[in-house]
């Protein structure tokens, strides 16, 4: 019950990050989710594409370090308090929250949220067991 | 502006040889009996202390080394017994260790006097006022000035370096007339007090800045934030510590004291002695110290000699401010930086860190800026922010540790350090100093 998710390390250099999206775009690497993480030094852009093999060869080849990774995708009925069920759930079964990154689904009406959280396994036990549906690869 | 020791000086040149070779003989003659290495190089160079005469044979004699004093460390090229040396300094090193100098009560007296003729040649007597804010400690700076004040009868105050509001406060109430710190500190000093309005109650006449490379630009902007006149001073622990040389009130050089020290210039690759004038390595022969004398010490500078008659009387060699040096040492806030440092470091750390780096020395607002950029490698690279900068602070941290100077890390993309002909460029200085 997780998808691949492609972590890219972006160095502090004005246009780096135009350079990545335009290599993956030339490419014709498809882009689903995209978030990124900014420190004053550097910053980690994180993305859900169709094929994070091809797309992390691709980086590899202009000289960028990708790395892919397991996470999680809870699917948030379009509704008040859709997140917050899911919050409440983790904090509840005391996981933490690493971060996490909304995108929207093939499924009309339904938005998908990326999450990494200090325990991936425990956190989709809980979710699953509290009757939030996780997200397949397969859905994407 | 008074001249502290009139008859050294402004010794006629004839009798200055005269003196020098005397001296020269005796410190051969006592370094062969008690200077091992010495001994060992002057046997391979078939030499012996009767085959020098004078001055006109120093050229004849064996270089040393600043790898001899690690070679040695810490006391082995001492020549004295350690009851007669009085106090050591130290200094770091290309390796992280550090080297040690000794000195006996007759060095610390004739290092006093050098630096109270440069206090001299500031104007500054008796009634002066001198500001130490060198480091008080293994660095030379500090007792140098320190010394060199009380020597003269000035009255020292030892404050040593740091803490800017303090230093201020003090400057004013004390009433300090002579600065003593590295130009870059003079500078921010300069800065702080002009920006709390505060320049009117300043009592400086003069400034007597060293210990790291500095430009016109920069003696004219200390000149202007601190009211004084502004003089550059060299020295070198393996010699001395400050007052090597320093600049008289022309400011056309820097007096070299003759009496104590003989600078040759030589040629760095075929090690020959070039003529006056010319520029190339600037080497160093002790003729008085006892507690630690090199002979034909290579300082790496590069620089020149002037012979010409100064302005000022003195008749000693005047030489111009280190145009650079022949090895790739750095010098960035007054700390010296060898590249190899950094790649040695690099590899120590281990793990998944790569030893391909580069270091960006440029100087903002007149402080060094000093960055190294370390290429990243897949296994360095993890997911979460925070396992990427606990990576950038275990580099930061361990590059502080050995250099005593803590640089940015910038973690950059593999194989993105510049390289030309498969060699990576590791120092880019941006630094203006012309
Ligand atoms: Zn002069």
């Amino acid at each position: 019950m997780r998808i691949k998710q492609l972590s890219i390390f972006v160095e502090n250099k004005t246009g780096r990050l135009h350079s990545i999206i335009d290599a993956l775009s030339k490419a014709n690497v498809n882009l689903r989710a995209l978030s990124i993480a900014d420190t004053t030094d550097f910053g980690i852009l994180r993305v859900i594409v169709d094929d994070s093999d091809a797309a992390k060869a691709v980086l590899s080849e202009i000289g960028v370090i990708s790395k892919i990774t397991d996470v999680i995708a809870v699917k948030i009925d379009d509704k008040t308090g859709g997140l917050a069920s899911v919050l409440d759930t983790l904090s509840d079964s005391g996981i933490f929250i690493e971060y996490m990154y909304a995108f929207l689904g093939r499924e009309a009406g339904r938005a998908l949220m990326v999450l990494k959280s200090s325990d991936d396994d425990a956190a989709a036990a809980a979710l699953t067991a509290a009757g939030i549906a996780l997200t397949e690869q397969s859905e994407i | 502006m008074s001249i502290w020791q009139p008859k050294e000086e402004t010794m006629p040149r004839e009798e200055l040889t005269k003196l020098q070779s005397e001296r020269l003989v005796a410190q051969v003659k006592r370094m062969y009996e008690k200077v091992e290495l010495f001994r060992k190089r002057m046997d391979e160079a078939g030499l012996k202390p009767e085959d020098i005469h004078g001055v006109e044979d120093l050229h004849k004699l064996p270089f040393s080394y600043k790898q001899d004093l690690r070679d040695y460390y810490p006391y082995g090229l001492f020549a004295v017994p350690m009851k007669d040396i009085k106090r050591v300094h130290a200094s770091s090193g290309t390796t992280g260790k550090q080297i040690v100098v000794g000195y006996t009560d007759a060095d610390l007296d004739m290092w006093a006097n050098c630096f109270a003729r440069a206090l001299a040649a500031t104007g500054a007597d008796e009634n002066s006022f001198v500001h130490v804010g060198y480091g008080l400690g293994l660095f030379t700076g500090g007792f140098g000035a320190h010394d060199g004040a009380v020597k003269m009868g000035a009255t020292a105050i030892p404050i040593s370096a740091g803490n800017t509001q303090r230093q201020i406060q003090t400057m004013i109430d004390f009433g300090s007339t002579v600065l003593c710190c590295t130009p870059s500190y003079a500078m921010y000093l300069g800065e702080s007090i002009e920006e709390q309005g505060l320049t009117d109650k300043l009592s400086l006449k003069a400034g007597i800045f060293g210990a790291e490379p500095w430009t016109e630009e920069m003696r004219r902007q200390i000149e202007e934030k601190l009211r004084l006149k502004a003089y550059d001073i060299y020295g070198l622990s393996e010699i001395m510590g400050p007052g090597v040389s320093y600049e008289c009130e022309y400011q056309c050089g820097m007096h070299v004291c003759e009496d104590h020290f003989i600078p040759e210039i030589i040629d760095p690759d075929t090690c020959e002695v070039l003529p006056a004038g010319a520029q190339g390595e600037l080497v160093f022969t002790t003729i008085t110290k006892e507690g630690f004398p090199l002979i034909r010490y290579r300082t790496r500078d590069i620089c020149s000699l002037n012979y010409e008659k100064c302005k000022c009387g003195r008749t000693h060699v005047r030489m111009n401010k280190p145009q650079g040096r022949t090895d790739d040492m750095l010098i960035i806030r007054g700390v010296n930086v060898f590249p190899s440092q950094i790649e040695e470091v690099l590899l120590k750390i281990g793990g998944d860190i790569t030893p391909n780096y580069q270091i960006v020395v440029d100087r903002k607002n007149n402080t060094d800026t000093f960055d190294v950029n370390v290429e990243m490698s897949e296994q360095m690279f993890s997911d979460g922010v925070r396992g990427i900068e606990a990576v950038e602070r275990r580099i930061t941290e361990a590059l502080k540790s050995t250099l005593g100077i803590a640089p940015k890390v910038n973690l950059v993309n593999p194989k993105s350090i510049t390289r030309s002909e498969g060699k990576a460029k590791r120092v880019i200085d941006n630094r203006k100093l012309k």
